[in-house]
């Protein structure tokens, strides 16, 4: 135990093979989980970080008809975060995309999205900005679908996984880096080019 | 418009703080279904509702059961599927998720509430020693004439010294903050938010998510909640000692332990006394909650991001905060160690019992997030640094400041977790419903209504 001044470094919460900002790349096992270090969340087995850090990539059919609803949703959320861009800061994301494409005759929907923490820690808080911008859930239209999901979050994340298809390889040019981490350097970037610029005077 | 609250129908723990210096809690097993519902029927006569709960009086109780208790008592298998799974369980099969491992785990738990027999729960608050007594000779009284019902294990309270404020064996100023229930005559002081939606913590009512609100059997759970019940032994000479390792001067120890807490030991809070203590604003409850983050102290200054204070109601920081609150009673248990004085080893600490409707949303994200996510606020490897598990040693806690932070390595667990339970807390009608289960006083089955609702 003992008090230090801080200096730059690594986070030494990771072991030398997970450092912090540097590439890193990572097999998973079948079924997303290290058999030998599953950690239990609120609502079950959470998948275990990665260089990329937690995401999810959800692929569901969806209901006959609905692909223009699809398009829409994505009008909405670009609308929503014109308007208030920190409307998704709940979900601490870094990316999402959003892709239909058809598989014998049917529409499915591609839901991937990359997070800063697992979604396990914050369901609640995801079903209710969902429901609570009118932003909804594009979710709706996919088959299956519990219609009591914002009354019901153990049955929204009971979907969410039941459709994840976990990643086997994943890569990050800067790995375990938080999107909060990644904006704090680029301001700081801007911020001492901006000092810089005062010096000049 | 707020529903009306059926205060006659509430146990009075919801929503009275009653003026306890001591107390005790016997946690109970049942031999069989009359056993329990026998104790039950004598036991209601000694239960206050909100609504007739007198102040004035010494001694004041409360009764909860686990689901096993429920079941104990004789309630059918179709009216115990509708509770939450979290609450058939229990807190020990919840122990991962709650941060309960290491030292902190079930299997070291010392009061028996780790076992699958736990049923019931009597609460005695008190106002003195005395009355406590009595009480305990009543009590002992009630078990022999109900052979059959089992002391598990008891514990007895004991306010810490000074007594003129409540606060714990560290010495921090406890029941500065609490929720205050739409429908009630509570006003909450300037900073504690708005009243709340009562369906947060009291079942059958409208909550916060303006959505339809899922019950189990309306019969058993209207009026009633959920109480998780922490017994946390505070581990004061290992506080003090480091407290003294890392301020050189009385001043800077006092200033460590407020970073620690985010307010002074007084109730200070340090977003509006960062530099000096002013244990007038701690005492002052119209004043000391009077402040939010975003706009006073967005980059942790004054109240460290990771300080217990901040974790557990983050405030204006956290998204759909209404959605979290809790409500928290209990009391100290344990010798008071004086300071100055070595730790004698004797087991100290805080027995409570947090409230609410929705374990899984309220309680166990508490304890999952705000209390152990190493990453809370992206804080990178801290804990809660007061009630986290940080048993294992590698845990940091940073206080920002100015120009650079300070880091401490290596944090200590000043808590252990030695006790621990999910109970339901049924409301009057219940209780009588529960104790006449079987019987012809018991007119109606239950219906399953509650659970549309």
């Amino acid at each position: 135990m003992a008090t230090v001044l801080e200096k730059p470094e690594v986070s030494n919460a990771l072991p030398p093979a997970k450092v912090k900002g540097r590439q890193s790349a990572m097999h998973i096992p079948d079924g997303g989980y290290f058999p030998d270090k599953v950690e239990q969340g609120r609502f079950g087995p959470i998948f275990p970080r990665t260089p990329l850090n937690y995401g999810f990539t959800i692929i569901a059919k969806i209901k006959p008809g609905t692909e223009e609803n699809f398009h829409n949703y994505a009008r909405n959320i670009e609308a929503a975060v014109a308007a208030t861009p920190d409307v998704l800061d709940v979900l601490k994301l870094h990316t999402l995309k959003w892709a239909l494409f058809d598989i014998e005759g049917s529409t499915y929907f591609m839901y991937q999205g990359i997070f800063d923490t697992d979604f396990d820690k914050y369901t609640e808080d995801a079903v209710n900005i969902f429901s609570s911008t009118g932003i909804d859930t594009v979710f709706e239209n996919l088959e299956g679908f519990p219609a009591d999901w914002k009354s019901n979050p153990q049955a929204f994340i009971g979907f969410v996984r039941e459709h994840h298809r976990p990643s086997f390889m994943e890569y990050a040019e800067y790995s375990y880096v938080s999107a909060k981490e990644v904006k704090s350097a680029l301001e700081l970037k801007q911020s001492f080019g901006t000092m810089l610029d005062n010096m000049q005077l | 418009m707020a529903h009306a609250l059926e205060l006659d129908d509430i146990q009075h723990i919801l929503l009275t703080r009653t003026p306890a210096l001591t107390g005790r809690y016997v946690f109970l097993k049942f031999a069989s279904p009359e056993a329990g519902r026998g104790w039950l029927r004598e036991m209601i006569a000694t239960v206050r509702s909100a609504a007739a709960v007198d102040t004035s009086n010494s001694s004041w109780v409360t009764i909860a059961f686990t689901w096993n208790g429920l079941k104990a008592l004789g309630l059918d298998e179709e009216a115990l599927s509708t509770f939450p799974d979290e609450f058939k369980v229990g807190m020990a099969a919840r122990a991962e998720v709650l941060g309960d491992t290491g030292p902190n785990a079930p299997e070291h738990w010392v009061d028996g509430t780790n076992r699958p027999d736990l049923h019931a729960l009597a609460i005695l608050f008190a106002r003195d020693a005395a009355e406590r007594g009595r009480c305990e000779v009543e009590h002992d009284g009630l078990l022999t004439r109900c052979p059959g019902v089992e002391v598990i294990s008891s514990l007895e309270l004991e306010a810490t010294p000074p007594f003129g404020y409540a606060h714990d064996h560290f010495g921090y100023r406890d029941r500065l903050s609490q929720p205050v229930i739409e429908g009630t005559e509570d006003i909450p002081y300037a900073g504690c938010g708005g009243p709340l939606k009562a369906g947060e913590f009291i079942l059958g009512y409208p909550d916060e998510s303006g959505q339809p609100y899922p019950m189990p059997v309306a019969e058993i759970s209207r009026n009633g909640s959920y109480m998780a019940y922490r017994r946390l032994e505070e581990h004061v000479g290992k506080f003090r000692d480091f407290l003294a390792e890392h301020g050189e001067t009385p001043e800077e120890q006092e200033l460590i332990a407020a970073k620690l807490m985010g307010r002074w030991r007084s109730g200070a809070p340090l977003t509006l006394a960062p530099e000096k203590d002013d244990p007038e604003l701690g005492a002052d409850l119209t004043r000391c909650n009077d402040f939010n983050y975003k706009d006073n102290d967005p980059h942790g200054y004054a109240v460290p991001l990771g300080s217990h204070m901040r974790r557990m109601n983050p405030r204006d920081t956290a998204a759909n905060i209404n959605r979290r609150r809790m409500i928290r009673r209990g009391a100290t248990y344990g010798s008071h160690l004086p300071e100055g004085q070595p730790d004698d080893g004797k087991e100290r600490g805080i027995a409570a019992f947090v409230i609410c409707a929705n374990l899984i949303r309220q309680f166990e994200f508490a304890q999952n997030v705000w209390v152990n996510d190493r990453n809370f606020h992206e804080l990178g490897n801290e804990r809660d640094p007061i009630i986290g598990n940080s048993h294992d040693g590698t845990l940091e806690y940073k206080i920002p400041k100015r120009p650079i932070r300070r880091k401490i390595i290596g944090l200590p667990a000043f808590t252990t977790v030695r006790g621990g339970a999910y109970f339901f807390l049924p409301g009057i009608k219940a209780l009588n419903y529960l104790a006449h289960l079987g019987t012809a006083a018991q007119t109606t089955a239950p219906t399953l209504e509650g659970v549309k609702a």
